[in-house]
């Protein structure tokens, strides 16, 4: 029970970590232009799949994972510029509409480019073996995944809080009228917050493709626990997005994996292998929901 | 003109099932009853989108929780259609009442997510919930009887209850929008603070609107379990709501008609397509692209439609 509870633990803090990449950019998306992107989980998606194919034909995952990352980026920069950037002044409806159009035609064109069955995306061969930890044996990719995430957590808080850069990214999620009137350009901004977001959701699309399956839809669920996310740290907020990203990894998690234990304990088997599960994959929207009902902006509402 | 379009549309919808059996095409007939039933969650949701202002981004729960009602109601024995659809309307109002309480809570944005994180509550819950089916649905044994010496088991005796239950739905919706009521509705979505003002209590509006869109989509719901004989937990699904947006706002969103043109061209688009090409979405994608990017208002701005009760938008905006 002990290992258990340390291995999920350390996977919960992981996903976590994870999720805050896919969060930090949708977030700042949300927060700077207001536009609601459900497209960015297929860029997730995208990211891993583009890993995978050139990992596949090169034998290489860090190849894949340098080929990947700025092809999804280039991908997200043409897209911003032919499409998205009309839909920054439109209503949320239209945009929520809008991006999921496009995962409609990003899921079937993945689809229709790379066939139906998952592509195998394999971890680099240094790390594919246990590590001991503590005594313990853990996955050292799932290490590695953590290390990545926490790294680039920490780089992303200088770049938002230490350059000028970031600071027109603060001050644009903060009030985007007072920084168009300070003279900034704007449509840069845009497209570099905007490319910056997909970038990072690659990245975590790239890391976590070794252990979930490379297919068309992976970024569907990923997109709405982002969502999640962002709604419970308060939209634009990357501080919050960080809460609401270990929060959202830690109670889905542990709720999935040790709540049906929990149960076992007073329940019969047979109720606790049906209530268990349930209840579990439910816990994430239960503390949305009580966030939001507490407070309504989030945690950490970015806007005055 | 416009007095006789509707009459004659009903006397036609009517005859398309002995015109489809008439020509060989019964297969059609199932497609139909499929339109009709997705015209009413549309609509329902056009009602409180379109004249309420309400984005709901999770109306796919009501739907899907009336399959489940038909498929746990049969599981349990349940056999008469009339209380299936009494249990449907029962616990989709007491659902959408928790719902709205929670989500009219907030605004804009916040209201479209949590609603969808409420119904991914439900979507979790049949899911994980194995005595009834888990995450392979739950199979409805036979369809439900009707009583008073009525059948609805064929094909065409059951196009014609949906059609029914549209006409009815329809008839409830334009009376209500006509009303009182539906004139607040609209004033609140126009201005909710001006409505407020005038002594009109905005949230029990909404909220009263969003507990009627959920009673007309649990019903709905419970025709597609006794249409499929199946409920499955993908009718709960963020995506399904996610469709339901799609087919208000491919037909036009505040435009009566919107959610009935709406679920034919998105589901007959689904049919063309789906015959015609392996990878259809993507087509479907690319569709609704050019529909928000070029004609934000639906098919029905395009041939203005049902505008008489969009008169109000005209004043207001």
């Amino acid at each position: 029970m002990g290992n258990l509870i340390f291995e999920q633990v350390l996977n919960s803090l992981q996903f976590g970590v994870m999720l805050f990449l896919i969060a930090s950019g949708l977030t700042l998306i949300f927060g700077v232009m207001n536009f609601v992107n459900l497209a960015h989980g297929s860029f997730f998606m995208i990211g891993a799949y583009v890993a995978a194919v050139v990992a596949g034909a090169s034998g290489s995952f860090w190849l894949g994972l340098l080929v990947a990352l700025p092809a999804t980026a280039a991908l997200g920069f043409l897209l911003e510029w032919v499409v998205f950037r009309r839909l920054y002044q439109k209503d949320h409806m239209v945009q929520v509409l809008a991006t999921f159009a496009f995962i409609l035609i990003f899921n079937d064109g993945v689809r229709m480019i790379w066939g139906p069955q998952p592509l195998p995306l394999n971890m680099p061969a240094a790390f594919a073996g246990p590590v001991n930890l503590f005594g313990l044996p853990y996955s050292s990719y799932r290490l590695l995944v953590m290390a990545v995430g926490v790294v680039v957590a920490i780089a992303l808080y200088f770049l938002i809080n230490r350059t000028r850069i970031g600071m027109w990214v603060r001050a644009g999620a903060n009030n985007l009228e007072m920084v168009t009137a300070m003279g900034i350009n704007i449509r840069l901004l845009f497209r570099l917050v905007f490319s910056f977001g997909l970038l990072l959701a690659a990245l975590a699309g790239i890391m976590l493709g070794p252990l979930v399956a490379v297919q068309a839809g992976m970024g569907d669920d990923v997109l709405i626990l982002a969502f999640v996310v962002v709604v419970i740290g308060g939209i634009g907020s990357v501080p919050g997005a960080a809460i609401g990203a270990l929060i959202v990894g830690v109670v889905d998690t542990l709720g999935r994996s040790l709540l049906p234990q929990l149960f076992a304990l007073f329940l019969s088997a047979d109720a606790a292998a049906s209530v268990g599960p349930a209840l579990g994959s439910m816990m994430i929207y239960l503390v949305m929901i009580a966030v939001l009902f507490w407070r309504p902006s989030g945690l950490f509402p970015a806007r005055t | 003109m416009q007095r006789l379009f509707i009459p004659l549309l009903l006397v036609l919808a009517l005859l398309l099932p002995l015109l489809a059996q008439a020509s060989g095409m019964e297969y059609y007939i199932g497609v139909l009853t499929r339109i009709l039933i997705f015209a009413m969650v549309a609509a329902s949701l056009n009602f409180i989108l379109g004249y309420g202002g309400m984005v709901s981004f999770g109306h796919a729960v009501f739907f899907g929780l009336g399959a489940y009602v038909t498929a746990i109601a049969s599981f349990h024995g349940v056999t008469s259609a009339w209380l299936i659809w009494l249990l449907a309307a029962l616990v989709t109002a007491l659902v959408g009442l928790v719902i709205g309480v929670i989500a009219l809570r907030t605004r804009a944005v916040y209201f479209i997510m949590i609603t969808m994180a409420l119904a991914q509550l439900f979507y979790y819950f049949f899911v994980g919930f194995r005595y009834y089916g888990g995450d392979d649905g739950l199979q409805v044994t036979a369809r439900p009887l009707l009583g008073f010496g009525l059948d609805m088991s064929g094909d065409n005796a059951f196009y014609w209850v949906v059609l029914a239950w549209l006409a009815a739905s329809f008839i409830l919706l334009q009376r209500l929008l006509a009303s009182r009521f539906g004139l607040a509705l609209n004033a609140i979505r126009q201005n909710e603070r001006r409505a407020q003002a005038i002594g009109y209590p905005a949230l029990r509006y909404k909220l009263a609107a969003f507990v009627i869109a959920a009673v007309i989509a649990g019903i709905a719901g419970s025709l597609i379990g006794m249409s499929n004989l199946f409920a499955s937990p993908k009718l709960l699904h963020w995506s399904q709501s996610g469709i339901l947006l799609v087919m208000v706002a491919l037909g036009g969103v505040g435009y009566f008609y919107g959610g009935l043109l709406g679920a034919a061209a998105f589901l007959l688009l689904e049919e063309v397509l789906s015959t015609h090409f392996e990878y259809w979405q993507i087509y479907v994608g690319l569709i609704l692209l050019l529909v928000v990017m070029v004609a934000p208002r639906g098919v029905s701005s395009l041939v203005s439609i049902g505008k008489t009760l969009k008169q109000g938008e005209q004043h207001g905006a």
